[in-house]
């Protein structure tokens, strides 16, 4: 099949099988994708994470734990450190290299927790109603009742310090909202036609919230993951920070921030360069999940 | 087919509560096309809702296919009795295609064969094989009410509860609808119950209509006697005399 014929199957009006019809809705969900600019650009950047992630031994130049006190704190452009040293004269983007990797990891397992958690308390509480809905809602709201920050602490002191029990406590603190979207998008969804419609099939409550709810909720809650990212990124920081996150040697983008924080008036790329890497993360993700919105929405594009 | 008894159908409570059908009562034979008319809030609608347990409160008496109808619905219940809404804009889920829409109907009564019965559904309602892995949006509100239609026929019911299932498209298309169902009434042997606040809809698709005001029944009568315009109660004339 040659690439014309393969383009006009995949665009056709008239699919001829099931699979035929998803691969047609995927081929020109990706076309409207790629038509928005600046979310490809947003797509870009973060298949570029992954890669650095993924490549990272290969790419640095340097160990992003080796010391080298006569070498610290060198500026932008230093032979052999493009962006300089930190305050133990490691290369600051080979620790820049590396940290990638802690963000991915932050970033994919909080957002497969906290919104995964919101959506189920979120959907059933607004499908279910009645007392159920009273009961999850009341925990929703104590959980939103605390700084998100003291909370994760708090947290993080019971289970004990370290990346994955801060990614936890993130989580932990993090799905309230989800749980608040999801419910304000079941209401207004129940009441509609198509799923009165399903349930005279005699549908049963677990198909109807799974199969007929959630498509129509994810589509919000992934907008809101993806701008919510740069704030996760941020506390799994401020953990760090507190010493309760990423511990010191590892080169966490946030735990570098705080490191340079001491030196910010005379040596400003130890913490700028960090937090240039976090703005333009959190940027490509506010970016993606914008495009991602105008896909899925599905009146958009009409 | 269908009897209704001293029906009351109120949503609320307290000093909120509103009573939308207040004492309805008629009964449609099997095989008949029976109409319910009235304005815009006369609770016609509610009385579909009631019927299929859309509506959470009521009281009064629901017997259909001789079987009284408890606070819940059996499964067996919706191989019997399937609606058509009023808004096919509404009515289907915007990410389930046509197949989706119709398989998982088919699924859910327990059919096997669930292929070919799409296959056969599409070409009854008259959409052929083309629209099958179309989206809503896709589709015109024709169109969609086709599949709406399809839908309801899905489990081979034999009543088919029809809320002013062409008020929401344009006039042309309102035709071919009503002609669809007037062919599958005809074919399938389906007993219909009709809300609309359209008198030549009714006119034509049904032989028996009652006549509903804020919320209770004013009047039943034979679609004859509305033709000779012998309407008895004075609000069935001034309804008679707005529509002509």
């Amino acid at each position: 099949m040659t690439e014309q014929t393969l383009r006009q199957w995949l665009l056709t009006d008239t699919p001829t099988s099931r699979r035929h019809a998803k691969l047609s809705a995927i081929y020109q969900g990706w076309l409207s994708f790629r038509g928005n600019t600046m979310a490809m650009i947003g797509l870009w950047i973060l298949i570029a994470l992954v890669a650095i992630a993924a490549f990272a031994p290969f790419i640095s130049p340097h160990d992003p734990f080796v010391q080298d006190l006569g070498n610290r704190l060198g500026p932008l452009g230093t032979e052999g450190h493009i962006l300089g040293t930190d305050s133990l004269g490691r290369d600051i983007l080979s620790r820049l290299i590396y940290g990638s990797r802690i963000t991915l990891y932050i970033v994919a397992l909080v957002a497969l927790i906290a919104p995964i958690a919101g959506l189920l308390v979120g959907t059933v509480s607004g499908y279910v109603g009645g007392w159920l809905d009273a009961v999850l809602m009341r925990i929703t709201d104590i959980f939103l009742a605390f700084p998100r920050l003291v909370l994760a602490l708090a947290f993080v002191a019971a289970l004990g310090a370290g990346i994955e029990n801060a990614v936890l406590a993130i989580s932990l603190t993090a799905w309230p909202p989800y749980a608040r979207i999801a419910r304000a998008e079941t209401l207004t969804i129940r009441s509609s036609d198509f799923i009165s419609a399903i349930q005279l099939q005699g549908a049963g409550p677990m198909r109807i919230i799974i199969r007929h709810i959630w498509p129509l909720c994810i589509s919000s809650l992934i907008v809101r993951v993806t701008l919510d990212m740069a704030g996760i990124i941020l506390a799994a920081a401020g953990l760090g920070f507190l010493g309760l996150g990423a511990q010191p040697p590892s080169p966490e983008w946030g735990a570098m921030i705080s490191e340079g924080r001491r030196f910010i008036l005379d040596h400003w790329w130890v913490a700028a360069m960090p937090g240039l890497a976090i703005f333009t993360v959190s940027l490509a993700f506010n970016l993606l999940g914008d495009g991602l919105r105008d896909v899925l929405d599905p009146k958009a594009g009409e | 087919m269908l009897e209704i008894g001293k029906l009351n159908v109120w949503f609320g409570s307290g000093i909120d509560r509103v009573d939308a059908v207040k004492g309805a009562s008629f009964a449609v034979p099997k095989g008949e096309s029976f109409g319910l008319v009235g304005e815009s809030g006369s609770g016609k609608s509610t009385i579909l809702r009631a019927i299929t347990g859309l509506a959470p409160h009521w009281s009064g008496r629901i017997t259909v296919d001789g079987t009284e109808l408890g606070k819940s619905r059996p499964k067996a219940f919706y191989n019997t009795v399937q609606m058509v809404f009023q808004d096919p804009y509404a009515s289907l889920h915007p990410r389930h295609s046509v197949d989706q829409v119709l398989g998982e109907t088919l699924h859910l009564h327990g059919f096997k064969d669930i292929d070919a019965r799409v296959v056969k559904l599409l070409d009854d309602v008259g959409l052929g094989q083309k629209f099958r892995f179309r989206y809503p949006h896709q589709l015109s509100g024709g169109q969609r009410q086709r599949v709406a239609i399809a839908r309801a026929l899905a489990p081979e019911p034999q009543l088919l509860l029809l809320d002013e299932p062409t008020s929401a498209l344009d006039v042309s298309v309102q035709a071919e609808i009503l002609n669809l169902l007037v062919d599958l009434r005809r074919d399938r042997g389906l007993t219909y119950l009709m809300v609309s606040h359209d008198l030549s809809v009714v006119g034509h698709m049904c032989e028996r209509l009652a006549v509903m005001k804020d919320g209770a029944i004013v009047e039943v009568m034979a679609v004859d006697t509305l033709r000779r315009n012998a309407a008895e109660h004075p609000y069935s004339q001034s309804l008679l005399q707005a529509s002509l």
